[in-house]
């Protein structure tokens, strides 16, 4: 078998010391991406559990085993979730939702949750989408965009440049500080052209790491761009799988000259996580009448 | 006089060599790397062809994306240029022309003098030229001479939801996996491009009659849904591939004389 | 909110902006659009906005820049229908 370069570990995580029975209210968000799948469970709006996992060839399946794995020995029942809501490229394929809102209202609000209110740029590169969004103080989407039509900007533009390479791609972040001088970066934007060129550079001697370089600073410029589209105002946080690449992450904080925020959780979850806070919301909104 | 025209494509390098306005000599090459590699090969099998010696030539223009690599070149010309004044050649009737290369596609409208009035470009996506069915036929492990006439056989219209070349590489896997005939997938990709061709090209306006050259036109597939798309037959030059090349080579004739 | 359908790749920037502040969800650009690039729905971005207002509907978001072609020739372009018949001012568009 051949060795799969391209693909971010499975994780699932428990709060500890913390207990869902008593709860007043249990929500979940679901965000089925084209490649991982979350599953996040909020106890009384705090976080209890959450599950990352690959997305299969059946979107349902997918909701299905991420909800299951995030509940795993946990004794709470799916019964017990008053409110689900779905996100992502598959939310109307989650049959146990009770509500499909966009990944961009709920990265958004995800966001607003794990970095606080100060975030108002929020820069979120998936396996297959690249979002930008611009929010208010209580994560309230002010400007976005998204694109999903090209694979430049997105983790699949990656993935064929570490397969090209034959690196994993959890190694992609450091080997592309691995270089003498920064390079400039892989002219082309289309990455079937990208590809071309940098079988090119390969040819004319460069290092595999100076061709990573290259590429995560093509890959940072780019994304800078679709930033300035939507209004950068700090502070600035980097979600979705491409944020756990450094190599790219670095690059761009040197191009805008802002520093993204730490993240204090996983940030594939911000998604999951925004979908699980409106939930809540609208469980409350309910009750209220 | 022997003129000389070399086509520098992303894909190949092309060389055309007419003695008094006919052609001569033919030469082609993988462009690679190394444009000027290129560019000496495909000019030596051209001079061969044409019996003579790299003297005999008056005068040389050169085009394409590789252009400005080609230092040998007295002259250079722009693609649109070139194909205008080649297909004004070949066929005075036409009014449109259509071109697309392996890496980019472009709509030009003329007079009956071939000076281009209005034109269109795709370019810098691999979506919108040939680099998008060759990305294809390499999934569907098909060579790219045989797309054509596999997607002919096709009795079903599949839609393919992907633009980009590399999403739309992932929707052929799950198309493969999930058993649909190679015909269908190949039909399905020429209809993809074609619909954004076709798109390009009536932003020039469509005004009969109208040529089609490149690459891309030696693929029957293609060239079918393009005339579905566009609902006009298309005047298909014998070697679209050499269109470009032959066109400089034209203008290399009116450099001289005038 | 502005809301950016559409995408940037290696061609160029092929954006439609929606004001949804600006927008009342009345629907002419529905109407006047010769490819049916709008619809009027429930705002997907905003849970809890009441009023319908206008998106660039999911098919056309990947294939903007050919969809528009029609409206956009390469000389004489006349005025975008979308634009023009917006009486809130708000479309805009990146080309």
């Amino acid at each position: 078998m051949t060795r799969e370069y391209w693909r971010w570990p499975e994780s699932r995580w428990t709060a500890p010391n913390k207990e869902w029975q008593g709860a007043k209210i249990i929500t979940a968000g679901v965000d089925v991406g084209s490649v991982s799948t979350q599953s996040v469970i909020l106890v009384d709006g705090e976080l209890y559990a959450y599950s990352s996992m690959r997305t299969g060839s059946n979107s349902p399946d997918s909701a299905q085993n991420a909800m299951k794995w995030a509940l795993e020995g946990t004794g709470l029942t799916m019964d017990k979730i008053q409110y689900t809501v779905g996100t992502g490229y598959g939310r109307v394929n989650v049959p146990f939702a009770n509500r499909a809102i966009t990944e961009i209202a709920c990265h958004s609000r995800g966001a607003n949750f794990m970095y606080g209110p100060t975030v108002k740029t929020i820069l979120d590169m998936g396996g297959q989408d690249c979002k930008a969004i611009h929010c208010d103080e209580k994560g309230k989407v002010s400007a976005f965009l998204m694109n999903d039509k090209c694979a430049a900007g997105t983790g699949r533009g990656m993935e064929v440049f570490a397969d090209l390479l034959s690196v994993p791609i959890e190694d992609i972040g450091k080997l592309s500080f691995e270089i003498e001088e920064e390079p400039s970066p892989v002219s082309n934007t289309c990455v079937i052209f990208a590809k071309t060129e940098a079988t090119g550079l390969l040819k004319q001697g460069w290092s595999k790491e100076k061709v990573i370089a290259a590429y995560c600073s093509a890959m940072a410029h780019r994304v800078v761009e679709l930033l300035q589209r939507i209004g950068m105002e700090k502070e600035f946080a980097v979600t979705g799988g491409i944020a756990k690449n450094i190599g790219v992450v670095k690059r761009i904080e040197k191009e805008i000259g802002v520093t993204a925020l730490i993240p204090k959780l996983d940030t594939q979850i911000a998604g999951a996580l925004g979908g699980a806070l409106f939930a809540k919301a609208l469980v409350e909104k309910e009750q209220r009448g | 006089m022997i003129s000389c025209g070399i086509d520098g494509g992303a894909r190949n390098t092309k060389v055309v060599i007419l003695k008094d306005g006919k052609i001569i000599g033919k030469g082609m090459a993988l462009t690679g790397f190394e444009q000027k590699v290129a560019a000496e090969a495909a000019i030596n099998v051209a001079i061969s062809e044409a019996g003579i010696k790299r003297e005999d030539i008056e005068y040389i223009v050169a085009t394409g994306e590789g252009q400005k690599e080609i230092e040998f070149a007295n002259d250079t010309i722009t693609v649109v240029g070139a194909d205008t004044i080649a297909v004004n050649t070949l066929f005075p009737q036409v009014r449109t022309v259509i071109d697309i290369g392996a890496e980019e596609g472009r709509a030009i409208k003329c007079d009956e003098k071939g000076k281009v009035i209005d034109f269109a470009i795709n370019e810098k996506c691999a979506a919108g030229a040939g680099t998008f069915c060759e990305t294809m036929a390499r999934t569907l492990e098909v060579k790219i001479e045989e797309m054509g006439a596999i997607s002919l056989k096709s009795t079903k219209s599949i839609p393919m939801n992907a633009q980009c070349a590399v999403f739309a590489e992932s929707e052929v896997v799950s198309l493969i996996h999930a058993k649909t005939p190679k015909e269908d997938i190949a039909n399905a990709v020429h209809s993809a491009i074609s619909d954004r061709i076709a798109s390009m090209a009536r932003r020039v306006g469509i005004e009969k009659e109208v040529a089609l050259v490149g690459g891309v036109a030696k693929n029957i597939g293609f060239v079918e849904a393009l005339k579905k798309d566009l609902e006009v037959e298309f005047l298909i030059p014998d070697d679209p591939l050499f269109i470009t090349a032959y066109g400089a080579a034209i203008s290399a004739i009116d450099k001289v004389s005038s | 909110m502005i809301a950016n359908y559409g995408y940037k790749d290696g061609s160029g920037e092929w954006f439609i902006s929606i004001d949804t502040d600006k927008c009342n969800g009345c629907g002419e650009c529905v109407k006047v659009c010769p490819q049916t690039v709008f619809e009027v729905t429930q705002d997907p971005n905003d849970p809890f906005r009441e009023e319908p207002v206008a998106v660039v509907s999911d098919g056309h978001r990947k294939k903007i820049k050919y969809t528009c072609n029609t409206c956009k020739p390469v000389t004489n372009r006349p005025p975008l229908p979308c634009i023009v018949t917006c009486k809130s001012k708000a479309i805009t568009h990146s080309w």
